[in-house]
């Protein structure tokens, strides 16, 4: 099995302990992992602005990069729902270009999404025993992935406790573009996620399988001074795997 | 009020208005969680299939759909008008409120009586106008507009409406909730009694039978359409229903995706005048047929799934967006998610603008909506128009040039990447306006101290163990 890596342009740039996490778990589970050198970015940013033109010239670029794999992972719900639900739709009636974009969205998961249902693993290990967290769920990994069990599942096998949260599955306001084009709204989002986060259950971390959502979060925690760590899943289901912490 | 203004109106309201935020937030999550459970209890996922199907096909022959209906209210009594606009609808009004020598009317909810400016033309002409449902008297008290398509005065809090009450109704400043319902139950009971005009409009209207639906708990409707001596109703063309039967499932569906009721407290099923021999009832039932940019929406394959709506409010309750701020700044009748594509498709894309931007398309909405609109889709569709038609600042699109030239060349990718890293404070530099938009509210963005790319070459030969 020949799976790739897309460590999506966040978590290269913002979260690359995550990439790592995501190789070296990958590995431990006898799985041959590339990271096709040629990856950037997916594009989602210009295609969620409107600008398709301009996502389908990326597009087509990610389509190349990831050409002969056999699956395509992501440490991301957002970027593996524009590669999986929207690729597609940006190219429908567009012929060859339109079977390269289905055939890729066919073999690109999320990485606990992978983990769990193509590789059918749901314990990596003990190494969260007696850890605490609270779990934000990215939209795109759970309304249009339908990654919704799988983090929870994996965590909680690995002996990890997930802190009840009335909004965890609410949009935490990030957004992408949004985030900077309505701030102030994007901001209130964010406040009502952190108000409702159980804090009294002394979670360790805020951990999610987006990094936008993550660094939204961060920075506006740090802004208030209320800052609590904030964790990529890649790295917490490393450690899972690992025991080292 | 110009849709455009929304970013500001928001960001004012959040910040200048904190408790608008929290009576909206509380308000909107409380009907969400009684939807949440209303559709546990039921098929609600084979109704709602059913539900945009029984949509699509009315909306795929809409024309023969109506002048059915014309020819079964007409067979039934009820005069029937079609109107394309506010134009037509005032006249129409107009014309009633002269022959009956109107000087009162009461006013069931209704969202198309906003989207037309009824109360302001019947004001015009000197008619007493009162809205009777309780939310919409209050911010009729108020002079606003609504902020919630079911639940109006969403954004008010009780000690607002306490205030508000003792002003205007003599109230006690300390009266409890069910003081002021008794309250404006007994300002409006003389407005009923008296009103010549009764204005509503409608959730439904099946073409098989003509029967005009109505929906509701306060019963306020009820009156408003039967003691008047003129009854008018106002119908988006779009509310028709091709046969009676289909009620049984849109009017549970509409309930719990509402209020998470299994179904309104009233129902009124209206299927013309008062007849020889009746006691009750009014004298002439009007059905004023209400276009206003629905025919132009339907010839928009693109866009027309936005006509399923069937105005339930449940994107709204759903939409983390909505609920920071309610309707009020948007500046649209319609607000939310709903309001999002509906302003696009009957107002266009550039008086719309920016409100599909509105969204972090987390499709929370296309999760709940009983007819299943795809509102992400349809934003991404507005979203791509306005980039199409140049509605976008020159700016951005040159912004977005230059990231799709560096994201096809990994080479130039990998030099802003290095470059990022050179300047480490270039994400909190206050100078961009991009990083200023940021930083206002966040702490300020700091990459990792070498970017995966360079790490994997590192680790790429490492082996397990």
């Amino acid at each position: 099995m020949r799976v790739a890596l897309f460590a999506t342009c966040l978590v290269d740039q913002f979260f690359a302990q995550a990439g790592v996490a995501t190789v070296r778990l990958l590995r431990s589970l006898g799985v041959e992992v590339d990271f096709p050198r040629g990856q950037t970015c997916c594009g989602q940013p210009a295609f969620n602005a409107g600008h398709w033109d301009e996502a389908r010239r990326m597009a087509r670029h990610t389509m190349g990069v990831f050409e002969g794999y056999d699956y395509v992972v992501l440490p991301s719900g957002s970027c593996g729902s524009m590669l999986r639900v929207h690729y597609p739709e940006l190219f429908v009636g567009r012929g060859a270009d339109y079977r390269r974009a289905v055939s890729l969205a066919e073999r690109t998961f999320e990485l606990s999404q992978f983990l769990v249902r193509v590789l059918g693993v749901e314990k990596l290990g003990d190494g969260l025993t007696g850890r605490r967290f609270a779990y934000h769920h990215g939209c795109h990994a759970l309304r249009e992935l339908g990654v919704e069990e799988e983090p929870e599942l994996l965590l909680q096998n690995a002996g990890a406790e997930l802190v009840p949260w009335e909004a965890d599955r609410e949009c935490c306001g990030f957004g992408g573009v949004f985030s900077v084009k309505m701030p102030v709204v994007s901001v209130a989002m964010a406040d009502r996620k952190l108000d409702t986060l159980p804090r009294q259950a002394e979670p360790e971390a805020l951990v999610s399988t987006d990094a936008g959502c993550l660094l939204h979060l961060a920075g506006r925690m740090k802004r208030r001074g209320d800052a609590l760590p904030v964790r990529h899943l890649a790295e917490v289901l490393w450690e899972a795997r690992s025991g080292a912490s | 009020m110009a849709l455009r203004d929304y970013p500001r109106r928001a960001a004012e309201l959040i910040e200048q208005r904190p408790e608008v935020r929290e009576s909206v937030t509380r308000a909107a999550l409380h009907f969400d969680r009684n939807r949440a459970r209303a559709y546990a209890e039921a098929p609600a996922e084979a109704w709602r299939t059913y539900a945009k199907g029984v949509k699509d096909h009315l909306l795929s022959r809409l024309a023969d759909y109506l002048e059915a209906a014309e020819a079964r209210l007409t067979e039934n009594g009820v005069r029937v008008h079609w109107a394309e606009g506010p134009e037509d609808v005032h006249r129409v009004l107009g014309e009633i409120v002269r022959a009956h020598g109107v000087r009162r009317a009461v006013k069931a909810k209704s969202m198309l009586s906003e989207e037309l400016g009824v109360n302001a033309f019947l004001e015009a002409q000197g008619v007493e106008v009162y809205e009777t449902d309780l939310g919409e008297f209050i911010i009729q008290l108020a002079g606003e507009p609504p902020s919630h398509i079911v639940g109006p005065a969403i954004h008010k809090s009780l000690a607002e409406i306490r205030r508000l009450f003792a002003e205007r109704l003599g109230t006690p400043p300390d009266a409890s909730p069910e003081a002021l319902a008794a309250a404006a139950r007994a300002f409006l009971r003389e407005k009923f009694l008296t009103a010549e005009l009764g204005i509503s409009g409608a959730n439904f209207l099946v073409a098989e039978t003509g029967t005009v639906v109505l929906v509701e708990n306060e019963g306020n409707i009820r009156l408003s359409t039967s003691l008047p001596r003129v009854h008018v109703a106002l119908v988006g063309i779009e509310k028709l229903l091709p046969r009676f039967e289909d009620l049984a499932v849109f009017l549970q569906l509409l309930a719990r995706a509402a209020t998470g009721q299994p179904i309104g407290t009233f129902v009124s099923l209206i299927d013309g005048p008062r007849r020889e021999g009746e006691t009750d009832g009014p004298e002439e039932v009007h059905v004023v047929l209400v276009d206003n940019g629905r025919t132009a929406a339907l010839a928009d394959l693109e866009a027309s799934e936005v006509l399923r709506c069937i105005r339930c409010g449940a994107c709204l309750n759903a939409c983390p967006v909505y609920r920071q701020t309610g309707g009020h700044p948007f500046g649209f009748v319609y607000s939310g998610p709903i309001g999002e594509v509906l302003a696009p498709a009957l107002l266009g894309p550039g008086e719309a603008y920016p409100l599909y931007h509105a969204s972090t398309l987390c499709g929370a909405c296309a999760e709940v909506c009983p007819v299943k609109i795809p509102i992400p889709k349809l934003l991404l569709t507005w979203r791509h128009r306005a980039a199409e038609e140049g509605l976008l600042l020159p700016m951005e699109k040159a912004m977005v040039r230059a990231y799709a030239e560096a994201v096809v060349r990994p080479r130039a990718y990998r030099l802003a990447s290095k470059a990022m890293r050179a300047f480490p404070g270039a994400l909190e530099s206050e100078r961009l306006p991009l990083v200023r938009a940021w930083t206002r509210l966040r702490s300020g963005l700091r990459p990792s101290p070498r970017p995966f790319h360079e790490l994997w070459e590192e680790i790429k030969d490492e082996r397990e163990g």
